[in-house]
């Protein structure tokens, strides 16, 4: 089975779309098997005869009984696809606001995604952790879409149909995902080179562990001896663009990396954080994601290995 | 009349290569320029074919390193770009200079010089957007060809994004062919409304003139804000403007309204003179006339109609209000009624009649049945909610593909065989025909059937390669594999063209026992195209002179 099928809903707008669109699949099924049957049969039916006398057959120029069946019998069929469609689009695109909701910012940059928790004070990237919501008593995580830069497009098909984050024009969906688990997707705009790897994973936490990991997310970072790692990335070119809360890298330009290593990815889902990996991704992220917006950042192999222990430390 | 037209045809042959080459390049004779519009998008198919398969070759499966992504970008710009504008729009154009003037009795077209002018803007338009593999680079080493996509959402294609030239090449190449389209739309009005033939009124034209007709209104209301925004973007680009600059209050949506107010109607603009050819080729093969005509030429002007206001189908992903989006359902589903009938006629057509399956009939039953799919997969997005999971999913790419390859190409195909013998004299083979019809079906099948699936199981398009573990694999492989038949399918037909060209059967005026004007004169026809103006009295005036004790003209 795969994790991204549309046919496997687990959240409130995926399932109503679920259901209009086994509704619709089944209609244009049986429209197709008529009409099919129909083309089949004149095809065979009406085929030129081997021994044929060469007589042109009778001439019929129309009927207007039978054009208005075929005009009347289309149009009943669409208006009802067209009131099923209307109910969904109220459904989802005016939803309840539950006094439980979540509200989470997501800004789309190229090739990846950033998430600010505003009630809760969390900034996060690539990996969205939400709570899951219980149909007696819902939680539903209402998303604030934006864009830093190019059109992007948010799209966990299990979770929620897609909507644009296009910039200067925020937009909003929702999910209430019913089960725990990790479901996944990606940017569905093309945003520019590496628009492939711009990848989604939402962990959809039980209500306790959700409540830790905010926790977890809104520890700061603990001052310690100055590393020889957190030396070298805080005097090059790293801060420009990452933050570590706490200290003195306060770039906005890449992912937030205060819990780096709470993260099961890196480089937007393109591969798993380990130390390797990262170790790659510093030294040569084209490795990895070619064209990504993250340079070569040109260090000896001994500076690799203490920026790389470094970010090891960040929990 | 006939020694007259064995002097004009025979005396170019034995001119000089150079001389010939420039009566081709300084011609203002329609056919001529219907020919020149129909081999420069053949040239261009093959560059278009090309960059699919390398597209196809990268995702035959995942993690594959094949291209680098920004060669990938660059092949679906590429060919996007180069398949509407260098090949569909040509060929539809070309078809449509050469069929018009002669359907309808007349010489030429309204404006000869303007024809001209025309073919070679959008001719220009093809040297530009080619040249961008040389010339985008300009003088920043960034670029290349476009990579942008086809339909270029900004603010992708600001300086700041798109660096180089690549993207001024494109915005170049669509404004120049724009003012060509603009230029034969404008000319093929003028040619319908006003150089008919006695006896020809507006209910008496061929089908193929109506949808014609219609399809040049929609090039003139479509092809005007889209050449109206490349001149915005341009102004953007270089004048400081900030009509799509989001990052200085622009607006990347208003982009995609331009765009989408021209790329829906385009739809239309390609699929209308597909209608026509099959609304000649069927009755003739069916032996009948065409069921219903002035429905099918009401439900024609009902699309070109209902066509302008659906364009906001393309963003039920962009946040447009419920009530908008709801509107937006509404028109779209609306014009699957007058399409679906259609379909309806056509294979009312057939039925009562002697189908005869020679290639250009095959190809038109191949039509019908692959539009069919493609009108109902049209159908379920239409549903705004359903397209919220589909849309720019592979599910779009096959739908779109179902309707201009399946449903376009095909009666496209068609009419290559059915009017193949009136423009060169000899007739197209007709067993490598069959073979070219059968390769070309069964490659079609496999590339665009299993494209749906991935789409389904959540895969985005223009993405240069893809994560293992979610069920894409197969699909992609099947699809992949399918492009050999395309591949060898086109293969046969161009080998077809060429061999048949030169050493066809010879054709005779009328090889396919036919009723429309263009049949009345000789193969291929003289420069007048008729030595006498033809007066008609019926839709079908050679089905009149064929059987004179039974003329339509007594029934319409």
């Amino acid at each position: 089975m795969s994790p991204t099928s549309i046919f496997a809903p687990a959240s409130t707008p995926a399932d109503s779309i679920f259901g209009l669109s086994i509704f619709v699949l089944l209609h244009v099924a049986a429209i197709f098997i008529v009409v099919f049957a129909l083309l089949a049969y004149v095809v065979v039916r009406f085929r030129n005869k081997r021994h044929d006398d060469r007589s042109e057959p009778a001439q019929i120029y129309g009927s207007t009984q039978v054009e208005l069946a075929w005009t009347v019998i289309p149009v009943l069929i669409v208006v009802a696809l067209f009131l099923a469609a209307a109910h969904v689009i109220a459904s989802v695109q005016n939803p309840p606001r539950s006094p439980g909701a979540l509200e989470v910012i997501v800004t789309g940059h190229q090739y990846w995604w950033e998430y600010r928790y505003p009630d809760l004070n969390i900034v996060t990237a690539n990996e969205l952790h939400v709570p899951v919501s219980d149909p007696a008593n819902p939680t539903p995580t209402f998303l604030t879409l934006l864009s830093a830069d190019t059109d992007h497009s948010f799209w966990v098909p299990r979770l929620a149909g897609k909507t644009d984050l296009i910039p200067n024009h925020p937009n909003q969906m929702w999910i209430d995902p019913h089960e725990p688990g990790v479901y996944l997707g990606q940017c569905a705009q093309y945003c520019g080179t590496q628009h492939a790897k711009m990848l989604l994973r939402v962990y959809v936490q039980s209500r306790d562990e959700f409540e830790r990991w905010v926790r977890d997310q809104q520890q700061p970072v603990r001052p310690g001896v100055l590393s020889a790692g957190q030396r070298v990335f805080e005097s090059t070119a790293c801060v420009n663009c990452h933050t570590v809360s706490g200290t003195s890298a306060k770039g906005r330009f890449g992912p937030d990396l205060t819990h780096l290593m709470s993260r099961d990815t890196i480089a937007a889902g393109a591969a798993s954080n380990t130390p390797e990996k990262l170790r790659l991704w510093i030294k040569n992220p084209d490795a990895i994601k070619p064209g990504s917006k993250m340079p070569a950042m040109g260090l000896s192999d001994q500076d690799l290995d203490a920026v790389t222990a470094y970010l090891e430390t960040l929990h | 009349m006939s020694t007259t037209t064995i002097a004009i045809s025979e005396l170019p042959a034995s001119r000089p290569f150079t001389l010939r080459l420039h009566d081709w390049v300084t011609t203002v004779d329609h056919k001529r320029l219907g020919i020149l519009y129909i081999l420069f998008a053949l040239v261009f198919l093959i560059a278009g074919g090309i960059e699919a398969t390398i597209m196809r070759l990268q995702l035959v499966r995942p993690h594959n390193d094949l291209v680098s992504p920004e060669v990938f970008n660059r092949m679906f710009t590429m060919h996007g770009t180069t398949m509407i504008f260098f090949v569909a729009m040509p060929l539809v154009f070309g078809f449509a200079n050469y069929l018009v003037p002669l359907m309808i009795g007349a010489r030429d077209m309204a404006f000869p010089r303007l024809n001209a002018f025309s073919f070679w803007m959008t001719a220009l338009g093809g040297l530009f957007l080619y040249f961008s593999f040389l010339g985008g680079d300009g003088l920043y080493g960034g670029g290349g060809a476009p990579d942008v996509g086809w339909f270029a959402y900004a603010p992708l294609t600001a300086k700041t994004f798109s660096v180089g030239h690549s993207t001024d090449y494109w915005i170049l190449s669509l404004l120049s062919s724009g003012i060509g389209s603009i230029g034969t739309a404008i000319n093929i009005i003028a040619t319908i409304l006003c150089m008919r033939c006695p006896g020809m009124t507006l209910g008496k034209m061929p089908l193929l003139v109506w949808l014609n007709l219609v399809m040049a209104g929609l090039v003139i209301l479509a092809v005007s804000p889209l050449s109206a925004a490349q001149i915005m973007l341009l102004i953007d680009r270089y004048l400081g403007a900030h009509f799509f600059d989001t990052q200085a209050g622009g607006s990347a949506v208003i982009w995609m309204h331009f765009f989408w107010i021209f790329g829906h109607p385009e739809v239309y603009v390609l699929v209308l003179p597909a209608f026509a050819f099959a609304s000649e080729i069927i009755p003739v093969f069916s032996r009948k006339a065409i069921f219903g005509y002035p429905v099918m030429v009401l439900a024609t002007i009902a699309i070109g109609f209902i066509g302008m206001s659906v364009w906001a189908h393309h963003m039920f992903t962009v946040g447009m209000s419920a009530g908008a989006n709801t509107f937006f359902v509404l028109s779209t589903m609306a014009i699957a009624v007058p399409t679906g009938i259609k379909i309806f006629n056509w294979v009312a057509t057939m039925w009562g009649g002697k189908i005869r399956f020679d290639a250009p009939m095959l190809f038109c039953v191949g039509f019908l049945f692959q539009f069919l799919v493609a009108g109902l997969t049209g159908v379920t997005l239409a549903v705004a909610p359903f397209d919220w999971q589909l849309g720019n999913s592979y599910y779009v790419v096959a739908h779109f593909h179902y309707v201009i390859v399946g449903g376009i190409l095909f009666c496209i195909f068609g009419a290559f065989y059915y009017w193949f013998p009136k423009a060169s004299g000899k007739m197209l083979n007709e067993t490598l025909g069959k073979l070219h019809f059968w390769l070309f079906t069964i490659g079609f099948h496999l590339t665009f059937d299993f494209m749906h699936v991935p789409g389904l199981l959540g895969m985005p398009r223009r993405i240069y390669t893809y994560e293992p573990g979610r069920g894409w694999d197969i699909w992609n492989l099947i699809v992949t594999f399918g492009v050999v038949f395309q591949a060898a399918g086109v293969l046969v037909f161009a080998c077809n063209l060429i061999w048949s060209y030169l050493r066809g059967k010879r054709a005779g005026n009328d090889p396919w026992d036919a009723w429309t004007l263009e049949w009345s004169t000789s193969s291929p026809p003289p420069m007048y195209n008729y030595a006498v103006i033809p007066v008609v009295r019926s839709r079908r005036p050679l089905w009149d002179l064929k059987h004179p004790e039974d003329p339509d003209w007594r029934y319409e």
